[in-house]
């Protein structure tokens, strides 16, 4: 089980996860289970994808590219086979609601997968998840082996003459296969370099064919479209954000956890509503608002709606939905630190800004955070994220860069505090404490 | 032909094929776009970021060697941007690179160097701590130092889609990233070594090279490697007269930028300890050092006498030679000594070939048809470890052109790969198979044949009919071994035959026969050496060799000559397609002189110079376009690069001797005496099999 419900919660996504035995196939058929599919099954592929797009449902794994519109992008004949990947690469640090779909209502994983493949004319889907989640990959197979044994999956599915085959594909722990291309290289074999881009993967993607590569959350969210209709998912949310979103509520707050919220909702009600408010009466500092890779805001920026293109308009992003509160005492120099430390660690090392530039920040950045800064640091940290934002060959050098831009303009004097061999402020004060 | 697209680079109008890459484009127009993965030939990286430009309406900077030219794109790439993120870029590698330039063999023609000059900062902002992983040695040939290397990923390439061989592989990930071997701490590969000489910083160096010199104190000659019959283009480094260096970086001649082990590492039997240097005479059964002038006077004498007698003469010349040295040496032998027994050890059918082919409508292939035409037969040869660069080239036509390739070979073979159909059969029996293919041949457009030493004589004939039946262009190429086997053949190094393939008319031993005889007076060979496998039956052969090592035949000899190196002399030589090129000399060893020296000063000697001519390279060059059809060239369109001779059009008229037609099957780390004497090759044919460790070997010696 995991964190308690909050009253605000709209559980569209997450309606099962509280039943007993709510991962099985029987909780799940009683529970409108299959019923989208079903349904599904006496709809054109224009139907579906129509449906898709009115719903307003957007990418749930941090870029939030309209899901219709991706699926609209497969070439409808195609001499080749057709494929349906999910992204169950969860690795963005500060996200962890993929985790919880497919541990809690796999076959709504399933069902959506279904659908998919309907909706393009694939036969053929791969789960690839995370490496680290090997109890999950089990979980997957378990879920998949009762689909096949109900007839949801298989040469025949109901009898209806429908064709599907899943499997799952275990990832080897990398940040960076999370990333599209990077992941079908991964998933045929090779080693996690992102591919050049075009072609996409709706015309080339797995083994060159037509592939559709979505979220686990974006696969998840369609069985309730199609049952319920786009309209009631698309009012859920905000204009062009349809649905509720789950947002992994994590840092400094007294009630951290994973909670399904309609698009659009107010951060500050996340943390204090729903979150119940920053841990031990202390202030709010900063907020990161959708994993580690969106830049920073402020306290006094954080009255914003959860949406894709609110957070945008704040110059942050929403990312996969990974908010991470910090408070007063928390030392922002670490913080950058911290997290370019993470993408030091997982640049693939494919291109040179991305590559060499992370480890040069992460080793600028621990000398500061050691006292051992000087001023002309500070620039240089803002030049070489600058000097890797947006040329990099895939969006990991953008991830390590934007944040850290964000932290030294905004934070510039505790960058500052830090300077001239004087030590961190805040490891002082937690000693005190 | 789609219509050309029209854009825009720095103000220039330019126009370009569809599908052009922008940093093609530039090119083309004078314009640099500086890059270190992007690599003609090899498939794209995008990973350096060195060649970002700024294209109008695009809100990022882009990669110009992914992007296509479009219709009214505009490309700028000298802006402060691009300035700006090439620098940083450059600043980006800097940091983990190990700045040993003074020490690195590379200093001095090393990219990232030259790209910092160019578009580097001034001042290094990086003042952390580097990475640093110890060097590797990967073998005997191929050292890595990690720190060095910029991941440009070029090596890789070049061995996974150049060499068809992928024996690198990327371990680790991020700035820690390094290349690996596919054996893990070792490589398991054609040790061709286009993995160092593509590497645009010193990551990967040579075993023969490293730590030898700075490259700027060195000469550079471009030659013709000795080995194999292909005719590589090999730039010798040269310092103080000795070899150092082999490659083509300039990628000129018929190869490219190609080199195999041999062509790139195997100089060294040019400097082995055992080269000879001193004339040598037998004296109460042992041979002892004598002066040249002593030498030439002893065997000029005995010459004289044998053909004042009406003696038996057997001359032996080498398909290493020069044209110029076997024209030279046939002359001396049917004009200067009467005797038409001369030569030398045949490795494939060219003679029936010719003759087969004159009326009708095929021909003989170049080098460059390796990489241009649409499909190819290969019977009964390994190209890959006989023929390295006509494998590189089908193997780059594959993957360029989609060239379609049927194997019919004894055991599996590299290009079974990539071809649409492979059939194993027996030695001698690959005719078996043709008529199995004629379908799927006959529906190509083009086709080019390349046979091995086991189609010969009748069989070529059939071969030829068969090419003549499925009613396409057919090209073919007979498969030889040394750097001059096919120049051999066309200066009349048989008995059979006078240059050009002019029937001689006249009875002449073979090689076979001149060992053979009993009654034999005198053996001369010139670069071979017969008595490594066969035995001399005349015991009053006066035997006179002309050889750089003391072979089995020299050991045998009367009078040992010391010859000078193909890399010590100037002259022509042509390859497996016939193409004639030129060797130049790189090196000198004191006391060897070049076999067309050595054969003028014998016939001076004799009083045949005016008979002889000249020994002048030049001047019998001269006459060989005056007398060998087909290779009136000019020289100095020889010397700007491969010149195929034309083909003999009209019977030959003379049936040669299938069964003297042997290839000796070297592979890629053989290559008869030179190999032996080559150090490098076998030291990697020492790590390669396990046999026996460099301390054995040398024990044994």
């Amino acid at each position: 089980m995991y964190n308690q419900p909050s009253p605000l919660e709209v559980p569209v996504l997450t309606r099962r996860f509280r039943l007993p035995n709510s991962h099985k196939i029987d909780t799940y058929l009683a529970n409108e289970g299959y019923q989208a599919f079903e349904k599904a099954i006496g709809m054109s592929q224009d139907d579906i994808i129509n449906e898709v797009k009115a719903s307003g449902l957007r990418g749930r794994g941090g870029a939030g590219f309209p899901t219709g519109m991706k699926w609209s992008f497969v070439p409808r004949q195609s001499p080749k086979p057709k494929y349906i990947i999910v992204n169950g690469d969860e690795s963005e640090p500060g996200t962890c609601k993929d985790r919880l779909l497919m541990e809690f209502d796999p076959h709504q994983l399933i069902e959506g997968i279904l659908i998919a493949g309907l909706a393009v004319g694939a036969h053929q889907g791969y789960i690839y998840i995370r490496g680290e989640f090997r109890y999950l990959i089990e979980h997957m197979d378990r879920a998949i082996d009762e689909a096949y044994a109900r007839g949801y999956l298989g040469d025949n599915i109901l009898g209806r003459g429908i064709k599907f085959h899943l499997a799952t594909h275990s990832g080897a722990g990398a940040y960076e296969c999370g990333e599209e291309s990077a992941l079908l290289e991964s998933f045929e074999g090779k080693r996690g370099n992102p591919r050049i881009r075009p072609p996409f993967p709706a015309v080339a993607g797995a083994y060159s064919c037509p592939t559709v590569l979505n979220n686990v959350e974006t696969y998840c969210a369609v069985p309730s479209i199609i049952l319920k209709g786009a309209a009631y998912f698309a009012g859920l949310g905000s204009p062009k954000n349809g649905g509720t979103r789950l947002f992994c509520l994590s840092g400094h707050v007294n009630k951290p956890g994973v909670y399904e919220l309609p698009m659009g909702f107010n951060l500050m009600r996340l943390i204090n509503e729903v979150g119940g408010g920053v841990r031990g009466g202390k202030k709010l500092k900063a907020v990161i608002p959708g994993g580690s890779s969106c830049p920073v805001l402020k306290a006094d920026e954080c009255d914003l709606n959860l949406d894709f293109d609110t957070v945008a308009a704040a110059k942050s992003m929403l990312g996969s939905g990974g908010v991470v509160v910090m408070d007063e005492d928390t030392c922002m120099v670490k913080a950058a630190l911290r997290i370019m430390r993470f993408y030091a660690h997982e640049s693939c090392g494919w291109c040179i800004p991305c590559r060499e530039g992370t480890t040069w920040l992460r080793k600028v950045l621990q000398r500061f955070h050691d006292g051992q800064g000087v001023k002309s640091d500070i620039v240089l940290i803002g030049d070489l994220s600058r000097n890797m934002l947006g040329r990099t060959f895939c969006p990991l050098g953008d991830a390590a860069a934007m944040p850290t831009i964000a932290f030294v303009e905004k934070f510039r004097d505790e960058f500052e505090a830090h300077l001239d061999g004087k030590p961190c402020p805040y490891e002082k004060k937690l000693v005190a404490a | 032909m789609a219509d050309p697209v029209k854009f825009t680079i720095d103000g220039q109008e330019l126009e370009a094929a569809p599908g052009t890459l922008v940093i093609e484009a530039a090119k083309r127009a004078g314009i640099e776009i500086p890059s270190f993965c992007y690599y003609e030939g090899y498939s794209l990286q995008a990973a350096c970021r060195m060649c970002l430009v700024e294209v109008e309406k695009m809100p990022k900077m882009q990669v110009a060697c992914t992007l296509p030219v479009a219709n009214g794109m505009v490309v700028r790439t000298d802006t402060p941007q691009t300035r700006g993120a090439r620098k940083s870029t450059l600043e980006f590698l800097l940091t983990n690179h190990p700045l040993d330039c003074p020490v690195c063999d590379k200093g001095g023609e090393c990219e990232l160097q030259d790209m910092v000059f160019r578009y580097g900062a001034g001042e290094s902002r990086f003042t952390e701590t580097k990475l640093h992983v110890d060097e590797q040695q990967w073998s005997p040939v191929v050292y890595y130092d990690g720190p060095r290397c910029i991941l440009c990923f070029r090596c890789v390439r070049a061995c996974e889609e150049g060499m068809g061989v992928a024996a690198l592989g990327v371990v680790n990930r991020g700035a820690v990233s390094l290349i690996a071997p596919n054996g893990g701490d070792h490589l398991n590969c054609d040790e061709c070594g286009q993995c160092i000489d593509i590497c645009p910083v010193g990551a990967l160096t040579s075993g023969a090279y490293r730590y030898q010199t700075r490259p700027w104190e060195m000469e550079h000659t471009g030659t013709i490697c000795t080995h194999c019959a292909d005719g590589c283009k090999t730039t010798l480094g040269t310092r103080n007269d000795q070899i150092i260096r082999g490659n083509n970086r300039d990628r000129s001649g018929v190869n490219g930028e190609f080199l195999c082990v041999k062509g790139r590492y195997a100089f060294d039997f040019n400097d082995h300890a055992e080269r000879l240097q001193s004339p040598m005479v037998k004296v109460n059964g042992k041979l002892e050092p004598v002066s040249w002038a002593k030498a030439l006077e002893v065997v000029s004498k005995k010459f004289g006498e044998i053909k004042a007698r009406g003696g038996k003469f057997g001359v032996v010349g080498s398909n290493h030679s020069t044209n110029e040295e076997n024209f030279y040496l046939q002359k001396f032998a049917r004009q200067g000594l009467g005797t038409n027994n001369i030569d030398h050890r045949r490795t494939g059918d060219v003679v029936t070939l010719v003759d087969a082919l004159s009326g009708t409508n095929g021909s003989l292939a170049t080098t460059a048809d390796m990489y241009e035409r649409k499909a190819f037969l290969i019977l009964g040869a390994d190209l890959a470890v006989e023929h390295p660069l006509l494998s590189f080239q089908i193997r780059a036509n594959y993957r360029h052109h989609a060239a379609r390739i049927y194997t019919v070979t004894a055991r599996a073979v590299r290009e079974d790969d990539y071809a649409v159909r492979s059939i194993r059969k027996p030695a001698f029996s690959e005719f078996e198979a043709l008529e199995e293919l004629r379908g799927a041949l006959a529906a190509e457009p083009e086709l080019v044949i390349l046979f091995g030493d086991t189609v010969k004589g009748p069989d070529v004939r059939k071969l030829v009919e068969f090419g003549q039946s499925l009613s396409i262009p057919v090209k073919y190429t007979a498969l030889v071994d040394y750097s001059n086997s096919r120049g051999a053949i066309d200066m009349g190094l048989v008995p059979e035959l006078g240059p050009g393939f002019h029937a001689t008319g006249a009875a002449g031993l073979t090689l076979p026969e001149m060992l053979a005889a009993g009654d034999l007076d005198a053996l001369w060979v010139v670069g071979e050496n017969p008595l490594a496998q066969a035995a001399l039956a005349s015991k009053k052969a006066f035997v006179v060799v002309q050889d750089m090592f003391l072979t089995e035949t020299a050991k045998a000899a009367d009078v040992v000559l010391p010859s000078a190196s193909a890399y010590e002399k100037n002259g022509t030589v042509t390859n497996v397609c016939g193409e004639v090129q030129r060797v130049k000399r790189a090196a000198a060893t004191m006391g060897a002189k070049p076999d067309l020296e050595i054969i003028g000063l014998i016939a001076k000697e004799m009083g045949l110079a005016a008979t002889m001519g000249p020994w002048l390279p030049d001047t019998v060059y001269g006459e060989i376009r005056r007398t060998v059809k087909g290779y009136d060239i000019p020289l100095p369109l020889v010397a700007l690069g491969a010149q195929q001779t034309v083909p003999v059009n009209g019977r030959v008229g003379v049936d040669v001797r299938p069964d003297l037609v042997w290839s000796a099957h070297e592979n890629l780390f053989t290559s008869g005496t030179l190999g032996r004497y080559s150090k490098i090759l076998n030291s990697v044919i020492e790590k390669r099999s396990g046999a026996a460790t460099p301390e054995q070997e040398l024990a044994r010696q």
